[in-house]
């Protein structure tokens, strides 16, 4: 066992290294590759904030991934295409301006996470779960519909937006971009674990009725949580929809809210490094596994059972020890 | 007379056809322990979270400090100054002893809005938690996970917990539960002490605690208050004796 500090930086170290290594050897694809680990893991690890800290089991974040992607990818769609967004009250019009993007996918994210937290954390455990289930659901089947923006064929967006300074058609400078927001939403995430309100949200998660009698109200401090994990993973669906370029119904799907929840449970929850470690072992088993078999999810299958039996604390919790 | 620091008048609460509690009126004084004891199914953990607020009454009225709380959340009669203990211990197992007692004086303090600085950095908050812990005889512990610590231990931070709030009036959920003589000894010189700080609700089945530390006894029997008196009153009731403490009391 090694102290789990070692095992963040060393992870941490490790995703910058390989990306380097695939430069220097010339695979761009690698680098795309770890990009992607990235994205999921920034994804994951705003997932862990209300699963891991709170204990919400939310069936529902590719809800917030896709508001990401689609905010990206209505606004370059409406930038490319010269047509506004809207005309009344005034115009608006859509943007290829990375940072703008960021802050309409968190703000938008931000807003259906209070909504859908304010109806869905009336409920807990197994309703939680399946509210949060239907409300991805109806985002699903709407962005389905959603003819202007492609229906269930999506949306392609040609050139990837541009952040001042770099040139983001780069695979290594894009994956820099991911890789800096990734540290610094980890570096939020360890802060907000041991501020006032990370422990009394860590005690509303183990024993709400106790909080409620110290003065502090469970539903609110987990409604906190909820949001600020929503914002953060609908950055991540905003980065997602630029990493492809193509936004489409699936980034709503319950099979992509449930593949966000598999990469917090296989790195270890409510451990800091734990989502990224399970969105990068999710990546590198979608990709070598992927190439050996096209029913490679059985495998993945496995490896999850033999997690959830035997290291209930996840990859993490098999090989570092808390509080290092 | 004192006037009463809480109050309950004609508090009523049925499940269907079983009147849980019927008519029940309690008060607590500055500087008392006033016990509540009867058999189960009296109807003392109805009146504890009707007093606390996590149990609506049916009818009856309840006052903290002389101001009517009988609609206030559990939340707002903690924030108001109303503290309580558990009859099982509730506390977060996964975290220390300190960090326990620190939620207490956050939420005494009000502020659990601060999302970036260490909680443990908080002096304010720290200084609060630790003279609780210190009150109540853990301050050695206090570094340890609290699913390490013995039973007698978590009864004890049961008490720091309620401490923390600065409470103007503690309700004390069978405090004693599970204790053995060195336990119950303990923690009945430590509620002796917390008189002083605040007066004392307290539900306990252990008599000889209830001998020793009450000032005043109310006997709830079938939900409905019997006989309010001193102990020794108490003792000498032969309603009580028929209905709860028997002969050898």
């Amino acid at each position: 066992m090694i102290p789990e500090r070692w095992l963040n930086l060393g992870i941490l170290a490790a995703l910058v290294a390989v990306p380097i290594w695939a430069l220097v050897v010339d695979e761009p694809f690698i680098i795309t590759l770890v990009t992607r680990a990235v994205i999921f893991a920034l994804a994951a690890v705003g997932l862990n904030i209300a699963l891991g800290l709170g204990g919400l089991v939310s069936l529902g974040h590719a809800v917030f991934f896709g508001i990401g992607g689609y905010a990206m990818g209505i606004l370059a769609y409406h930038a490319q295409t010269f047509t506004p967004l809207a005309e009344w009250p005034f115009p608006i019009d859509g943007t290829k301006s990375m940072p703008v993007i960021w802050l309409v996918a968190v703000t938008t994210s931000t807003l259906a996470a209070l909504l859908i937290g304010l109806l869905s954390l009336r409920t807990s455990g197994v309703y939680f779960i399946m509210i949060t289930l239907a409300f991805g659901q109806m985002f699903y089947y709407f962005s389905i519909s959603w003819a202007q923006y492609g229906g269930e064929d999506g949306l392609s967006i040609y050139v990837r937006n541009g952040f001042p300074g770099l040139n983001t058609l780069d695979p290594i400078q894009f994956f820099a971009i991911c890789f800096a927001l990734l540290c610094a939403v980890l570096g939020f995430n360890a802060l907000l674990a041991r501020s006032p309100f990370g422990l009394a949200l860590n005690a509303a998660r183990q024993v709400p009725h106790r909080v409620e009698t110290m003065g502090l109200s469970p539903f609110r401090l987990k409604l906190v949580a909820f949001v600020i994990s929503g914002a953060v993973t609908g950055l991540a669906g905003a980065l997602f929809a630029d990493l492809n370029r193509f936004v489409s119904p699936t980034m709503f799907s319950w099979q992509m809210s449930g593949e966000i929840i598999i990469f917090v449970i296989l790195g270890g929850v409510a451990r800091l490094i734990g989502p990224v470690i399970g969105a990068a072992a999710f990546v590198l088993l979608e990709h070598w596994l992927g190439g050996l078999s096209d029913y490679w999810h059985i495998y993945l299958g496995a490896i999850l059972l033999g997690v959830v039996l035997f290291a209930r604390g996840g990859i993490v919790g098999l090989v570092a020890r808390a509080h290092g | 007379m004192a006037e009463a620091v809480l109050s309950a008048h004609g508090l009523c609460k049925s499940f269907g056809a079983v009147q849980a509690t019927h008519d029940v009126s309690i008060d607590v004084r500055p500087g008392e322990i006033h016990a509540v004891i009867g058999p189960n199914g009296a109807g003392k953990s109805t009146l504890i979270a009707q007093l606390c607020g996590s149990m609506a009454s049916d009818a009856g009225r309840v006052e903290l400090l002389g101001r009517d709380v009988t609609h206030d959340t559990v939340r707002r009669r903690a924030q108001a100054g109303l503290a309580r203990t558990f009859q099982i211990s509730a506390l977060a197992m996964e975290d220390t002893v300190l960090q326990n007692a620190m939620l207490g004086a956050l939420g005494a303090a009000g502020r659990p809005w601060r999302f970036l600085r260490p909680a443990l950095g908080d002096q304010d908050l720290r200084d609060r938690a630790e003279a609780a812990l210190e009150r109540v005889g853990l301050q050695d512990v206090r570094a340890a996970r609290v699913a390490a610590l013995s039973h007698g231990q978590r009864r004890q931070l049961e008490v720091a917990l309620a401490l923390t709030l600065s409470p103007k009036a503690f309700i004390m959920d069978e405090p004693m539960a599970g204790l053995g003589g060195e336990g119950s000894k303990l923690l009945t010189d430590l509620l002796s002490a917390l008189r002083a700080d605040a007066p004392i609700l307290l539900v306990e089945h252990d008599m000889d605690a209830v001998f020793t530390l009450a000032d005043r006894i109310s006997v709830l029997v079938y939900g409905q208050i019997i006989e309010t008196g001193t102990v020794d009153q108490i003792r000498r009731s032969p309603a009580v004796r028929d209905a709860y403490l028997g002969e050898g009391a």
